[in-house]
């Protein structure tokens, strides 16, 4: 068995016109940068991206967007992209706004082998529309299905041969739930390792939710809102 | 004399308890953070994945993995603990977090709150607020009394799509502090210099007052730290 795969191109060939993909990342932190410029060369169309953001208009989604290869948005938060929002207005691009909370629990799910959840979020709002709802306990629940994903797309800090990962600091975000959740998954890592040079306690990930790995070329890790303090 | 947006901040920080463990939303309610009184420890949660967030980092310090809620750069401190997105909403959702601090472009009496989305306007999207409305405990809104319009954003009903329903506690306005009960929004304190008449006519929902209110202090030099 081997996961390693050489570039992101490779890692990217089979994904088809009309595919679901799970695309890691918090803004711009943590993102399959690699893969998503992979995409770009590969042209892939008709993509459905869960993502909880859609990037900005020159890096992350914002790229698949540009080059119009995105069908539909599955986040919680789209506001830093305009090429979004053109799309949005005129019809070109679907998007469907759910609950962060919502989002990650229904990779999560996924992952544990679960076909739904109840989760509070959006009761009594406009979320709830359509929804199954539940009460226990006194208070009421949505019923929020588990995502169908072709491939979840992460990136790790850390990885091995194996498959296994380790991701740094906030950079973690939804990659490691996305990673459960894909019929195929794939991940990006800044360093990879030969098997038995992580620390098997320090594992994110287990390699058996992965099933390419390869570490990317580039990794820009652009910052969206530099924010600093003056020394004194 | 309306509260500034930091007065806003400062009042709201008088609500937080040692150990609790807060979630800040972005806007005024971050500024929360630089007026934590003297002698009280509180946790910040950031909900993209971070128990004991710290100040913006130094210029040259900005790490690109370490990121706030609102995408902004930042650190952490000595005893700080990283999870993922599901483990972050797991003790969202499961009333781990003692206070939520949120903005709001409308507050109903009976504590519902409408803040992300303007029919007519570009939707950038809920976020994490309706999942920390619908699980938080104790929810406190910062916000402005009146629109720039000089209409009341504490109404009887929210005209605006709804991020949750009798989810708010309690309300810090530039001009009120006030309390939400059974019966409506209660007055606990004014803006120094603002009369209850002027609250009550800026109200729309219904108010309560009882007895006489105080005005808030605010000492000659905040506690920023």
């Amino acid at each position: 068995m081997n996961k390693v795969v050489r570039t992101a191109t490779e890692a990217v060939s089979d994904i088809k016109d009309g595919d679901v993909l799970m695309l890691g990342g918090f803004g711009l932190c943590g993102i399959p940068e690699n893969c998503i410029a992979a995409l770009v060369k590969a042209g892939t169309k008709q993509l459905t991206c869960i993502s909880n953001n859609a990037g900005v208009d020159d890096f992350g989604i914002g790229l698949l967007l540009k080059h119009k290869q995105v069908r539909k948005m599955i986040s919680s938060y789209v506001g830093e992209n305009a090429e979004f929002e053109r799309q949005l207005l005129s019809g070109e691009l679907e998007v469907e706004l759910i609950p962060q909370g919502t989002l990650a629990t229904r990779c999560m799910a996924a992952g544990y082998g679960m076909p739904a959840i109840f989760t509070p979020a959006g009761v009594g709002t406009e979320v709830a529309a359509g929804k199954e709802t539940r009460n226990f306990n006194g208070k009421e629940y949505l019923l929020e299905y588990a995502f169908e994903a072709d491939f979840a797309i992460v990136k790790a800090w850390k990885g091995d041969t194996e498959g296994n990962l380790i991701y740094k600091e906030t950079a973690r975000n939804f990659n490691p739930t996305m990673a459960m959740a894909g019929k195929i998954t794939i991940a990006e890592v800044e360093e990879l390792v030969p098997a038995g040079s992580l620390d098997p306690d320090a594992i994110h990930t287990p390699g058996i939710f992965v099933h390419r790995i390869f570490q990317g070329e580039v990794f820009e890790k652009r910052i969206e809102q530099r924010t600093v303090r003056k020394k004194n | 004399m309306a509260l500034t947006k930091e007065q806003i901040a400062q009042r709201i920080a008088r609500e937080l308890k040692d150990g609790y463990y807060v979630n800040l939303g972005i806007g005024i309610p971050t500024l929360v953070a630089n007026y934590i009184p003297e002698g009280i420890n509180v946790v910040l949660q950031s909900e993209n994945g971070l128990l004991g967030m710290g100040p913006f980092p130094f210029e040259g310090e900005e790490d690109p993995d370490l990121i706030n809620a609102g995408k902004q750069t930042i650190t952490t401190i000595p005893g700080s603990a990283f999870f993922d997105s599901a483990l972050s909403f797991g003790m969202i959702r499961a009333g781990k977090v003692d206070l939520t601090v949120l903005g709001a472009m409308e507050v109903s009496e009976k504590g519902d709150i409408a803040n992300w989305k303007i029919p007519g306007k570009m939707v950038k999207g809920m976020g994490g607020a309706m999942d920390l409305v619908a699980s938080a405990k104790n929810i406190i809104v910062a916000m402005m009394h009146t629109n720039p319009k000089g209409e009341s954003k504490v109404l009887p009903v929210c005209g605006l799509p709804l991020t949750g329903v009798r989810c708010v506690k309690k309300v810090v306005s530039d001009l009120a502090v006030m309390e939400i009960t059974d019966d409506g929004f209660r007055l606990l304190e004014r803006a120094p210099g603002v009369s209850v008449e002027e609250i009550r006519a800026k109200t729309a929902g219904r108010l309560i007052v009882e007895g006489e209110i105080p005005e808030m202090q605010f000492p000659a030099s905040g506690t920023n730290r």
